[in-house]
């Protein structure tokens, strides 16, 4: 018992509805308190010199673009945890995360473009940064599809992962192709394929460059989103195994009905 | 070897007899790039500065059409399962298909794509580089789509599926087929290395999808 690992212990469904179920209500009231908080001081932050009250837009936006590829790596890592581990939660965990990652991706899809009327002058510019975000919400458009065209679970289950460990090798290709690559120590650098869009200013390897009265409320934020994103997927992955539980009871009451009526038959 | 070659050899022929195939996707081909000047307007410049991204894109569409083609019918047969049961690994049994499917349509739609240049005015001094990048850049599409033509084989709707699943895996083919047409138009100094990285797409391709449509298949056929 003692040398099991965390996931390992969490192979049993019963286990985890326990341990989920008293988790909820806790993750569900932090993850609103901190975003209040955050939207709070975000928008008490004094306004951008240039953006004008418009940076409060970033708030929400620079959070859910994180999310959504968090999502992602988060299926492809459960797709990887099915596949080689046959992990019992793994596809639980693939396929509840889709829609939730889908919808982040989607929320900084549409902040962007809020964000883009005021600042390009227009709701779309087939920018880089958000053409990489668009194709990223695509390839969670696929996962979906494909497993909503097959009936059979289990096998929709595996081949959705195949999808998203080929999705996942492939995404680093599709962002370098869409939004370049520059490694000035290895010599590298490759042109983005048309941007109008600020470098991402929170991770560099200068440090971050953006005010200090921008940065707390925004990793606040991102903090308080990351809080949703979790309280979300649990809840998920909670009704997820309840309507697995449901449909096996019921396929196991079918089955009863055709064992009595067989019966009822022979006699 | 030469169970690989055999295998090979079937395939081609198959998709030479059974006709229609090739000539298909032919047509839509030269159908879609005839469309587009009618929706767009005649105007021959406008024509000619967008004629290598429409040569891609109806490239892609036409090869997309036939990708089910490269498991499916073998599928329903059981002649797959044979092919699994035999000694070849089943990651070089779907190599070998999509490589014939590259034979028998990324080379010849390629190959047409010059012809279907005089229509939209291309620059003629681009027409050997047109045929080049797609020579180099067409493995990928039928590499990558041979992953959703596995994906998709006991799917409902297969085909609009498919389209769906593999089109953002063409993003990086996409882009670095019309940079080195463009760059060999503009500025030849960014030629090759648009086209080296074409290449290694390829290449890379050529060795994320035998294993993916492998295991695909493999999943499918327990």
């Amino acid at each position: 018992m003692q040398t099991q690992s965390f996931t390992q212990r969490f192979a049993n469904p019963t286990r985890f509805m326990a341990f989920s179920g008293a988790l909820m209500p806790w993750l569900a009231g932090l993850s609103v308190l901190v975003i209040a908080y955050a939207l709070y001081r975000g928008f008490t932050a004094p306004p951008d010199y240039q953006q004008g009250k418009t940076i409060y837009i970033m708030y929400i936006h620079v959070p859910a673009a994180w999310l959504g590829m968090m999502g992602y790596a988060l299926i492809a890592a459960s797709s990887f945890g099915l596949l080689v581990f046959r992990h019992p939660l793994a596809d639980v965990s693939a396929k509840t995360a889709a829609p939730i990652g889908a919808a982040f991706t989607l929320l900084a899809l549409i902040t962007g473009s809020l964000w883009g009327k005021p600042m390009w002058g227009t709701y779309w510019v087939w920018d880089a940064r958000l053409t990489s975000v668009l194709i990223l919400f695509f390839l969670y458009l696929g996962l979906i599809a494909l497993r909503s065209s097959i009936e059979d679970e289990p096998l929709a289950a595996k081949l959705t992962a195949v999808l998203a460990l080929v999705g996942v090798i492939i995404l680093p290709f599709i962002k370098i192709s869409v939004e370049g690559l520059d490694i000035p120590s290895l010599g590298i650098s490759i042109p983005a394929w048309n941007t109008l869009h600020q470098p991402s200013s929170v991770f560099r390897s200068d440090g971050p460059k953006i005010h200090i009265s921008q940065l707390v409320p925004l990793l606040i934020s991102a903090i308080g989103f990351t809080l949703l994103f979790f309280t979300m997927h649990l809840k998920a992955m909670r009704n997820e195994i309840l309507r697995r539980r449901v449909k096996s009871l019921r396929l196991a009451e079918v089955d009863r009905a055709r064992a009595s009526e067989t019966t009822v038959a022979a006699e | 070897m030469r169970a690989a070659w055999t295998l090979l050899k079937r395939d081609l022929q198959l998709a030479v007899r059974e006709g229609g195939a090739i000539g298909t996707a032919l047509g839509f081909y030269l159908l879609v790039v005839a469309m587009l000047p009618l929706g767009l307007g005649p105007d021959l410049n406008l024509l000619s500065r967008i004629a290598p991204g429409i040569l891609w894109i109806a490239l892609l569409l036409a090869a997309l059409l036939s990708l089910s083609r490269i498991f499916e019918t073998d599928f329903e047969d059981g002649s797959l399962e044979l092919m699994a049961l035999g000694e070849l690994p089943l990651e070089l049994v779907a190599a070998i298909k999509a490589l014939a499917h590259w034979l028998t349509t990324g080379i010849p739609l390629a190959l047409l794509a010059p012809l279907l240049g005089i229509l939209l005015n291309l620059d003629i001094g681009a027409y050997g580089v047109l045929v080049l990048t797609m020579l180099v850049g067409t493995p990928a599409i039928s590499f990558l789509g041979s992953i959703g033509a596995a994906l998709t084989l006991r799917a409902r709707r297969g085909g609009l599926l498919l389209a769906l699943l593999v089109l953002p895996l063409y993003v990086p083919t996409l882009i670095y087929g019309i940079t080195a047409i463009s760059s060999a138009l503009v500025a030849p100094d960014a030629f090759v290395p648009s086209l080296l990285i074409l290449t290694a797409l390829s290449l890379g391709s050529l060795v994320l999808g035998p294993i993916a449509a492998a295991a695909a298949l493999r999943i499918q056929m327990q």
